[in-house]
């Protein structure tokens, strides 16, 4: 593996609290947002936080660990299924039930990891494993009566009266602050994740893990370590899927298009960094509404334009920035985000 | 027009506290934005979403043909709109998204969305927003049973196209005096598909129909190959085919029945879409014909439908209405609803209009059966299939008798020697 | 049971597995010797089925001919995509050749829209619905074609890696590529034939797959992920295991599909993709790295 961003993991205190600064003003602004932002910025920054987090969630794994999972749509779909079912059927409270729904995406991936590790399988073998485990998952979820089926899974919305934020009854701007708290709290934990031993025992293994062995690190269990935390995040998020469309279908929840689209950010911004997945949320997201914009405003009637530069964009950047876009930036800006 | 009560201002859509926690909130006391006065406007605009990419492009584009033409047939029968038109990318996220832009560029009712996921995102936003949601396409019956005010559905639910279609597959066998002895339920697990199914459970063993459903076998509609399926239902030998299928996969299974030589006197579908597309025609040619399909269909003789056909032909030199009026005509119908409601409030304030909408009562409009009115609930109850066979390559309207256009050719003749 | 009913399944399995395999025979050549995560790679089938879909619409051309000049001019554009796109990016992080794929799929997907739109299109070939009896057995046409240019493509294949001296180069790459560097071979040249050999593969199946399927640009995705399943299950890199792979995805799901619901059947082919991955994960005839 080539990926070097870490070279100029050189400890410079002063670029780092800089970063953390920096940080803090940025979240801060963030929270003012809805007092200017209309609605559908709103909806949009929703947008962004929301794969800002599963991107953060993506990053541990990939980013550090070096482990290629293309099957993270699993996670949310569980993430997704389980609080829903809790709560139609049981009443329990999303709040509660997304720890369930962590359970059951912790069982599952841990599953994934032990073949996955202890076989060996490696790079596109273990990303088509994690495919293959998402594929079962929505076939399977098809054929489960009580969660819908195929037919979709409804929540019905509750009665004014009876919403409550225990409840995630609520609008954009409620999930306005969750998904911002989510992406706050994950960057937060990635950056703390970096620099303990957990970030350098992964980084070792994903440059080499054959030394790294040999210095006494446990592959398997630190990539378990890595497989499970990536997992347990990014199920949260499927609370967000769950409640905040109120629908949820097999095809939609599980299919491979939604594991590719949460991993484009990451990968954009700059895997292994800590800003990386929110610099490349913050880009891909408003990117796609604009495009919209643009060829609305244009009075263009071909659907797939938007695609087509959309794809041209995320072409140019993996040939120009192969190493993402925010180590780039955090260079120019003399801000240190060290992976 | 000031908006007090909500204490929302609605134009530029900033969002206030009623939005975190509907009606917890005492109203507005410490975000609310000033109410401001809107103009009245002498066109309804419309957000019209629809999946134009997307793996839901092909209904969603079917649908968007109907769409570009209504603003001119309307305005030929008085009513006029504004189309805002927007891509779902068959994509929630999308929906919901462009909803609220739809919203923000000043959309006074949105139309759409042909999905009933993407459907129930976009509800949510409008009962936010307390703007009018007139739905042309989405079956799911759980859309009209979760309480929203701001919406209306002016398509049947999966039950009511299963009772329906069920009800003329008796007639059509009195008519003809065919006597099938027994029948497979082939269906998609898909949304659509599965609900049709759960209807089909339930309705069936109270149809009294005069033969016996063997077994109900479901398919992935991402399979790619049917030929399985068929020797399956081959095996059975049922002398009906029932059919709940997408285009694609209505051509597959024609095509592995043909080849098969499986052919029982029929392939009927309860009420679903997929034997009259356009590329199924161009696929099986004459072996297209004879398959049966009841489902709400345009109404040839309407004045409305005369209207929307001619203006429908020269925008869309490529394809037929005969064959698009299920989608385009329901799509039209919902911008009429739209319209006919602003007409009579003579607002474009959303509460206002949505009281209208759900008070409509239009006689004549483009569909087969009464005039357009909803429930409580806000779906139409009175929306009635008809018994539609393909003859001669076009979707032809065989029962009830009173809108039929030619007669029903049942069982079909065999797939040899067909022209 | 029936046993004319089993055979019957078992055979229907085995041809839609032999098309399964034709899928997937360019991808295990590309894969296989360049190492590149081809995701686009139903996009560049769905691309060889219109192209078909042109030649016949404007020539009458017949898609088993129509193969030939199809897989020439994907050559051409194997070559070319290699030397000028995915060059840069051998020996380079899976993650960054995986986002460079999957943006040339998203444009290809989304072009094909735009100039095709999203119905389906049919050719339509007078023997498309003739089928053999054979005993109790049916046996279509269309399918026994493409299955017998699933083997034709194999064999050659075959021939062309072990015959002539670029094919042997290439393999040598494969086996070894710091020795094939140092002897002097220009790797990245004969990446260029791999890719282009492997397209075309991808170009000629297309024209095949349209004889059985009606082309649209929805069918890409699933493709891309059907030939990296079967590949994975035959084993990279290896021309009988694309084969052998597809057989047996093809076989296994028409049983599965026929003993219980076919709606479940696509389960089936994964829960066997980690069967394998777990038990063999080089393939069933790969080769240990």
């Amino acid at each position: 593996m080539t990926v070097d961003v870490i070279q100029h993991a050189s400890g410079d205190d002063a670029e780092r609290t800089r970063m953390v600064w920096f940080a803090g003003i940025v979240v801060g602004l963030l929270a003012l947002v809805p007092l200017i932002a209309s609605r559908y910025a709103l909806s949009v920054l929703i947008l962004v936080f929301y794969f800002a987090y599963v991107g953060q969630a993506w990053n541990i794994m990939m980013g550090f660990a070096g482990q290629l999972s293309l099957g993270h749509a699993l996670y949310i779909g569980i993430g997704a299924y389980v609080p829903a079912l809790l709560w139609l059927h049981l009443g329990m409270s999303p709040i509660l039930g997304l720890f369930a729904g962590m359970a059951a995406a912790m069982l599952i991936a841990a599953a994934i990891g032990w073949l996955g590790f202890r076989f060996g399988i490696e790079g596109v073998y273990f990303a088509l494993l994690t495919i293959a485990f998402s594929e079962v998952a929505r076939v399977a979820v098809d054929h489960i009566p009580f969660a819908g089926g195929a037919g979709g899974l409804f929540l019905p919305v509750p009665a004014a009266n009876k919403a409550t934020v225990l409840n995630l009854d609520g609008g954009p701007l409620l999930y306005y602050y969750i998904t911002l708290a989510m992406a706050v709290a994950a960057t937060a934990l990635v950056a703390w994740l970096a620099r303990s031993r957990h970030g350098y025992i992964w980084r070792a293994i994903r440059e080499d893990p054959q030394a790294a062995e040999t210095l006494g690190i446990n592959l398997f269990s630190a990539k378990m370590r890595a497989i499970l935390l990536s997992a347990a995040m990014t199920s949260v998020a499927g609370v967000v899927n769950a409640f905040y469309y109120r629908n949820l279908f097999p095809a939609q929840s599980f299919d491979m298009s939604r594991s590719l689209e949460l991993i484009l950010a990451p990968i954009i911004g700059g895997l292994g960094t800590v800003l990386g997945p929110v610099v490349g949320a913050f880009i891909l997201t408003p990117a796609g509404e604009a495009l919209i914009a643009v060829t609305h405003r244009m009075g263009l009637n071909a659907p797939g334009t938007k695609g087509v530069i959309y794809g041209l964009i995320l072409m140019a950047m993996i040939c120009l920035k192969p190493e993402g876009v925010w180590p780039w930036i955090a260079r120019k800006l003399r801000l240190g985000d060290r992976a | 027009m000031f908006d007090r009560k909500s204490g929302v201002d609605r134009k530029s859509g900033r969002t206030t506290r009623r939005t975190i926690l509907q009606g917890t909130a005492a109203a507005g006391a410490l975000l609310a934005a000033p109410a401001i006065v809107r103009a009245q406007a002498a066109k309804l605009k419309v957000g019209l979403l629809l999946p134009k990419s997307g793996y839901l492009a092909a209904p969603g584009q079917s649908c968007h043909r109907g769409a570009i033409v209504a603003p001119k047939v309307l305005s030929d029968f008085g009513m006029q709109i504004e189309l805002i038109d927007i891509d779902t990318e068959s994509n929630v996220d999308v929906a919901r998204t462009q909803a609220e832009r739809a919203i923000n560029e000043g959309a006074h009712c949105i139309v759409g969305p042909f999905d009933s996921g993407a459907a129930l995102s976009i509800a949510q936003v409008c009962e936010q927003r307390k703007v009018p949601f007139v739905i042309n396409v989405a079956a799911a019956p759980q859309i009209t049973e979760q309480g929203y005010q701001f919406l209306v559905r002016n398509f049947p639910t999966g039950g009511q196209l299963v009772g329906n279609g069920l009800g003329l597959i008796k007639s059509l066998l009195t008519t003809t005096k065919a006597a099938p002895k027994t029948a497979v339920f082939l269906h998609a697990n898909d949304t659509f598909g599965t609900a049709q199914r759960g209807a089909m459970d339930a309705l069936f063993p109270k149809a009294d129909l005069p033969f016996k459903l063997l077994e109900s076998i479901a398919y992935d509609p991402k399979a790619q190959d049917l030929s399985v399926e068929v020797t399956k239902v081959r095996a059975l030998n049922p002398d009906l085919l029932l059919v709940v299928t997408r285009a694609a996969d209505a051509i597959k299974l024609v095509r592995d029945m043909v080849r098969q030589r499986f052919e029982p006197m029929g392939i009927v579908s309860p009420g679903s879409p997929g034997l009259y597309d356009e590329e199924f025609y161009q696929a099986l040619g004459p072996l297209a014909d004879f398959a049966v399909y009841n489902i709400p269909w345009a109404n040839p003789n309407a004045n409305m439908t005369k209207a929307l056909a001619a203006a429908y032909a020269p925008a869309n030199p490529k394809h037929r209405f005969a064959v698009e009026c299920f989608n385009v005509g329901f799509t039209f119908e919902a911008l009429l609803i739209a319209a006919d409601g602003f007409k009579r409030a003579g607002t474009t304030e959303g509460t206002a209009l949505m009281k209208a909408i759900r008070e409509t009562n239009i006689e004549d409009h483009v569909m087969i059966g009464g005039p357009i009115k909803f429930n409580e609930k806000g779906q139409n109850t009175g929306i009635v299939s008809a018994c539609v066979q393909n003859q001669d390559r076009t979707p032809t309207v065989v029962l009830p008798e009173a809108a039929a256009t030619a007669k029903p050719v049942f069982p079909m003749p065999p797939w040899q020697g067909r022209k | 049971m029936n046993i004319g009913l089993l055979l019957n399944v078992a055979v229907q399995g085995l041809t839609t597995g032999l098309v399964y395999g034709l899928m997937a025979l360019g991808l295990s050549v590309i894969f296989g010797v360049v190492r590149i995560v081809n995701f686009a790679h139903g996009e560049f089938a769905v691309v060889g089925m219109y192209a078909a879909f042109l030649l016949f619409q404007a020539f009458g051309l017949d898609p088993i001919y129509a193969a030939i000049p199809i897989a020439g001019l994907f050559f051409l554009i194997g070559f070319a995509l290699q030397k000028v796109v995915i060059n840069p990016f051998v020996g380079r992080p899976e993650h960054e050749q995986f986002i460079l794929l999957v943006a040339v799929a998203m444009i290809i997907l989304n072009l094909l829209l735009m100039a095709f739109g999203p119905d389906g299109r049919p050719i339509n070939l007078s023997y498309a619905l003739d089928s053999y009896l054979v005993g109790p057995l049916i046996i279509d046409k269309v399918r026994l074609i493409s299955s017998a240019a699933a083997l034709v493509m194999s064999l050659g294949l075959f021939a062309f890696f072990r015959l002539t001296a670029t094919g042997t180069a290439i393999r040598a790459c494969t086996d070894n590529l710091t020795g094939a560097a140092v002897v002097g071979l220009d790797v990245k040249t004969l990446y260029a034939y791999t890719c282009g050999i492997g397209l075309a593969c991808v170009g000629a199946a297309g024209a095949m797959m349209i004889t059985i399927v009606d082309v649209a640009p929805t069918l890409a995705p699933g493709y891309t992920l059907l030939a990296f399943t079967i590949v994975i299950i035959g084993g990279l890199g290896s021309l009988t295991g694309a084969l052998v792979g597809g057989v047996l995805i093809g076989v296994s799901e028409a049983l599965m599909g026929y003993y219980f619901q076919p709606s479940m059947k696509s389960m089936f082919s994964f829960l066997l993709l980690i069967l394998v991955l777990a038990v063999r994960p080089q393939g069933l005839m790969g080769t240990r790295q």
